[in-house]
């Protein structure tokens, strides 16, 4: 891609990435709303380049997580513990002006609904430069020019033009991918997705999600795609890490989990994706709702809802790692759960 | 819709608007006791020097006869004269329009200068102490009565402490800071509602803006506080700002009526009151006819730049 080797990789006041630290290394996370612990001990590790689904149902903690990684969360109401560590510094208590050269430069983030997340007001084109000039010391054509490159680069024809459109002129799908072109402009080492395609047309949401994997392949940015939807989860990412009532209960490559799922929640969500091709077959279900936060079982937390609940699951469950990845159930070696074949 | 479309379709609302307003107007001092003829024809008249007068005058024609001569004559430019000094109503409000709006537009001012930055102050510190005490204010600020306001400013700053005249005008163009400090305290009387108002109403707006989805991809996006509030927070809230300041220029013309009467200043609202206890038809008309015009066309002037600032309505 020409005009783009000015861009410094990585900020000169950071520690070098060394080849074993992990791009993005989540420790111990909790996350509370005025002392209600939401999300408990969420660790997980995104190394450069690598796609990873985060996944649950709504209400598991898995948008607050995100979140949490950008420091978008309100100090004041949210308490955040734990470690986030972006290729080994920490951005958890980092100040807010060093904060600001994280998110946009080294970290992105796109959100779920395209229709209210850019500024009305405002033409896309300003809405990507301002992007490029906060962070890159850039002359106001130069910006223009990379913004016309960035709209390009997501595949939106007569990019020039469409500088000085408005959103309100644009389709949900074109806002999502003026979204991912502001969320890419300034290259990121991660992005994060929130719930991308959820808000879209069915048939742009395969678009959006192809087009997330090829500029972040052409970028070597990493991606975190936040989703409830496995479907999408298998068909976009390597690896999966699932969450249920604010902790990860299971990580996995992709194509083991929907194979041979280790956690009965992974499996549930599994067992209830709709599949073409077996008609008159009732989608299964999972019982029961999540727990709200301030009212968990004490042990584990799928437990009122699982099938394969034995007394010992009355106890906390640790998140056991492994070489095939890490489960959060005490009778993972003994049950054989039915994936997404089965 | 296009600015000049816009133009032309607000233009066209006016002549209705007109119309309705000065009719209500003439039927209303119709209703209330009073005879002009009577305070025309002296002391003790015989009753046919009144009806001579009466005649003269096309009192004794009927209702919609004498609204209708109103309306032809003032079509064509002619809003005819006062009934009691024989005087053009063009020249009278003429001579008054300039006073009445050194006030507003300096109440105007203040209320705006003060309001705005408060509004803001409040709106960024939501639900602090500070916001709780703007907002406890603005409450109190809002119910305050204007009159009562310029009363105290009068006891206090001009006749106490003698800073300011306690009535009175004097002209902008011969004498400007004269004309500043006699427009001093009724300004900053209409200014207290105005403050309040505004401060109150930029506060709920921001508040919404800053809580928005966009306000947090700004900040996904690195751009600091001060940006964001500065260029993406102020630019959304200029329509609502700029609609609340069209309420308010609208509101203190009306308010003028009662603010002239306190300083005695020879203004239109004065004018209004002083020839409608005095049944003085012609110049009632005239001054209902300028203000309703004045507040058309500032109306006009906020929706235009309303489609300007905010690509939604243009385009709408």
């Amino acid at each position: 891609m020409p005009g783009r080797a000015f861009l410094p990789r990585q900020d000169p006041l950071l520690e070098p990435i060394g080849t074993d630290v992990p791009l993005l290394s989540v420790r111990g996370l909790g996350i509370g709303f005025d002392g209600t612990p939401a999300v408990a001990d969420v660790s997980f590790d995104i190394h450069a380049r690598e796609t990873v689904g985060l996944v649950g149902e709504s209400g598991c903690g898995k948008s607050v997580t995100g979140l949490a990684i950008m420091g978008l969360l309100p100090p004041r109401a949210v308490q955040v513990s734990g470690s986030v560590r972006l290729a080994g510094q920490e951005l958890l208590g980092l100040p807010d002006r060093a904060m600001r050269r994280v998110r946009g430069r080294r970290i992105g983030m796109i959100f779920q609904e395209p229709m209210s997340a850019l500024d009305p007001v405002f033409t896309i084109g300003e809405q990507i430069t301002e992007t490029l000039v906060a962070h890159i010391r850039l002359s106001a054509a130069q910006a223009r020019e990379r913004a016309v490159a960035a709209l390009a680069d997501v595949g939106i024809a007569q990019p020039r033009e469409r500088l000085d459109s408005y959103p309100h002129q644009l389709s949900g799908g074109m806002r999502q991918r003026v979204m991912i072109a502001i969320a890419l402009a300034c290259e990121p080492e991660l992005l994060i997705a929130d719930e991308p395609t959820t808000a879209l047309d069915v048939t742009v949401q395969g678009q959006i999600l192809d087009l997330l994997q090829d500029c972040s392949a052409r970028l070597g940015t990493a991606l975190l795609l936040i989703t409830h939807d496995l479907g999408v989860v298998a068909e976009s990412c390597a690896r999966v890490l699932t969450m249920y009532a604010g902790q990860v209960v299971e990580t996995a490559q992709v194509g083991r989990a929907l194979a041979h799922p280790r956690h009965p929640y992974t499996s549930g969500l599994l067992r209830s994706l709709p599949r073409l091709g077996t008609p008159g077959q009732r989608l299964q279900s999972i019982g029961g709702r999540v727990p709200p936060p301030w009212d968990m079982p004490p042990g584990c937390r799928f437990a009122p809802r699982c099938q394969h609940v034995e007394p010992r699951c009355a106890l906390p469950q640790a998140l056991e790692p492994d070489s095939r990845g890490a489960v959060r159930c005490c009778r993972h070696g003994e049950l054989a759960l039915p994936g997404a074949f089965g | 819709m296009h600015a000049g479309r816009l133009l032309a379709m607000r233009l066209l609302q006016v002549v209705p608007i007109i119309v309705v307003a000065t009719f209500v107007v003439f039927g209303l001092l119709h209703l209330t006791p009073g005879d002009p003829a009577m305070m025309l024809a002296g002391d003790n008249p015989t009753p046919q020097h009144v009806a001579e007068i009466r005649h003269l005058y096309g009192l004794d024609r009927p209702f919609l006869d004498q609204y209708g001569l109103w309306l032809w004559h003032a079509a064509h430019g002619d809003l005819s004269q006062s009934l009691l000094t024989r005087a053009p109503v063009s020249s009278l409000i003429l001579q008054r329009l300039p006073n009445t709006l050194l006030i507003v537009a300096l109440a105007l001012v203040l209320g705006l200068g003060f309001g705005i930055p408060l509004g803001i102050a409040a709106a960024v510190r939501n639900g602090s102490a500070v916001d709780q005490a703007l907002t406890s204010a603005a409450s109190l600020g809002v119910a305050l009565p204007s009159f009562w306001l310029a009363m105290i400013l009068v006891t206090v700053f001009a006749l106490d402490l003698n800073w300011f005249p306690a009535s009175g005008a004097a002209s902008l163009l011969g004498a400007p800071l004269d004309a500043l400090r006699h427009a001093a305290l009724p300004a900053i009387a209409l200014a207290g509602s105005t403050v309040a108002e505004v401060a109150r109403q930029l506060r709920s707006a921001l508040i919404e803006v800053l809580g928005t989805q966009y306000i947090r991809t700004l900040r996904a996006k690195g751009l600091s506080p001060t940006r964001i509030l500065w260029k993406h927070g102020l630019k959304n809230v200029a329509v609502t700002l700029l609609t609340v300041t069209g309420l308010m220029v609208n509101r203190l013309l009306g308010a003028t009526v009662v603010i002239e009467a306190v300083f005695a200043i020879p203004g239109t609202g004065s004018l209004i009151s002083y020839s409608a206890i005095n049944k003085d038809f012609p110049v009632v008309q005239g001054v209902v006819f300028v203000l309703v015009i004045g507040v058309i066309l500032t109306n006009l002037l906020v929706d235009l730049v309303a489609a300007a600032l905010d690509p939604r309505v243009s385009r709408a």
